[in-house]
């Protein structure tokens, strides 16, 4: 996949730009991925919203110590899973990455390992605008409902920004073990969608 | 269906549809994935549904931040802000 220009070269610009409106923006944007992350460990919104927020007053007290975009970012999620452990009830659980059921049921498939029928098509439709909407909630929802480790690889690389090495800084898990969790729960999204589409799987 | 491609069959390409969209495949590898995809008539709906899902989900917007979040955000960042010239004065 083609590398973005890193989106936020303004977190680390931003102490010397003071654009206030920009950082309030950037908060948001990872406001959302923090707090799905610290709900997996902790069962209150209320308590997750303050560890995300305590996470933010240590960034900012830290500010300087950050050499660049990616030690902030591995640093952020480093701290929020630690923080979360700490203040939630739920341990981190190591869950076999290895899992190698198939994705899609055998049965889909003849014995040579072809289809036995055409996946019932749905993909164009997902694009409209309504129903992108639609999916997209039902999509949020059904990561919430992900296994942990998947649902962490996920949203973290939802955001778009973060590289697989700096995933493995933060949740301890090697490049291909996050392929093999970012694959699974994927596949469970879209089973989650087609059965959306009244597609049966 | 026919078996396109050189003996890669759809049942081993949807688990190898991560790994290509990441990037992650050999080269040998990543050419028979595009072959069978080229030449299936039923793996490109399943190919685009992951597409459409990936799109879906990268879509989230995160909940807006509430004026009063905004505004303990900024308030933060002032405070911040403040400290720094203090020492910069000191």
């Amino acid at each position: 996949m083609p590398e973005d220009p890193d989106p936020d070269r303004l977190l680390v610009c931003w102490p010397c730009v003071g654009d206030e409106d920009a950082l309030a923006d950037l908060m948001g944007k990872y406001r959302a991925a923090m707090l799905s992350i610290a709900l997996s460990y902790i069962p209150s919104l209320a308590m997750a919203g303050e560890v995300v927020q305590d996470v933010w007053r240590e960034l900012l007290r830290g500010f300087e110590a950050f050499e660049g975009c990616s030690s902030l970012r591995t640093w952020l999620f480093r701290i929020l899973i630690n923080r979360a452990i700490s203040a939630g009830t739920r341990q981190r659980r190591s869950v076999p990455v290895g899992d190698m059921r198939p994705v899609v049921d055998a049965s889909r498939f003849d014995a040579a390992g072809s289809w036995n029928a055409q996946p019932e098509p749905w993909a164009g439709l997902a694009e409209g605008r309504t129903t992108a909407a639609k999916m997209a909630a039902r999509i949020a929802a059904a990561i919430d409902e992900l296994p942990l480790q998947q649902k962490e690889v996920v949203t973290l690389r939802n955001l778009q920004c973060l590289t697989s090495g700096e995933a493995f800084a933060v949740l301890g898990i090697s490049a291909a073990n996050q392929l093999v969790l970012l694959h699974r729960g994927r596949s469970k999204l879209r089973q989650v969608i087609a059965r959306e589409f009244g597609s049966a799987r | 269906m026919t078996r396109p491609g050189r003996g890669l069959v759809c049942q081993q390409a949807v688990e190898l549809v991560t790994d290509y969209l990441e990037g992650a495949l050999p080269r040998a590898q990543r050419r028979r994935f595009e072959a069978h995809l080229a030449g299936c008539p039923d793996c490109p709906e399943y190919f685009a549904q992951i597409g459409a899902v990936i799109a879906l989900a990268e879509s989230i917007t995160p909940d807006d931040l509430t004026p009063l979040m905004r505004r303990e955000f900024i308030s933060l960042y002032r405070r911040w802000r403040a400290g720094q010239a203090d020492e910069d004065h000191a």
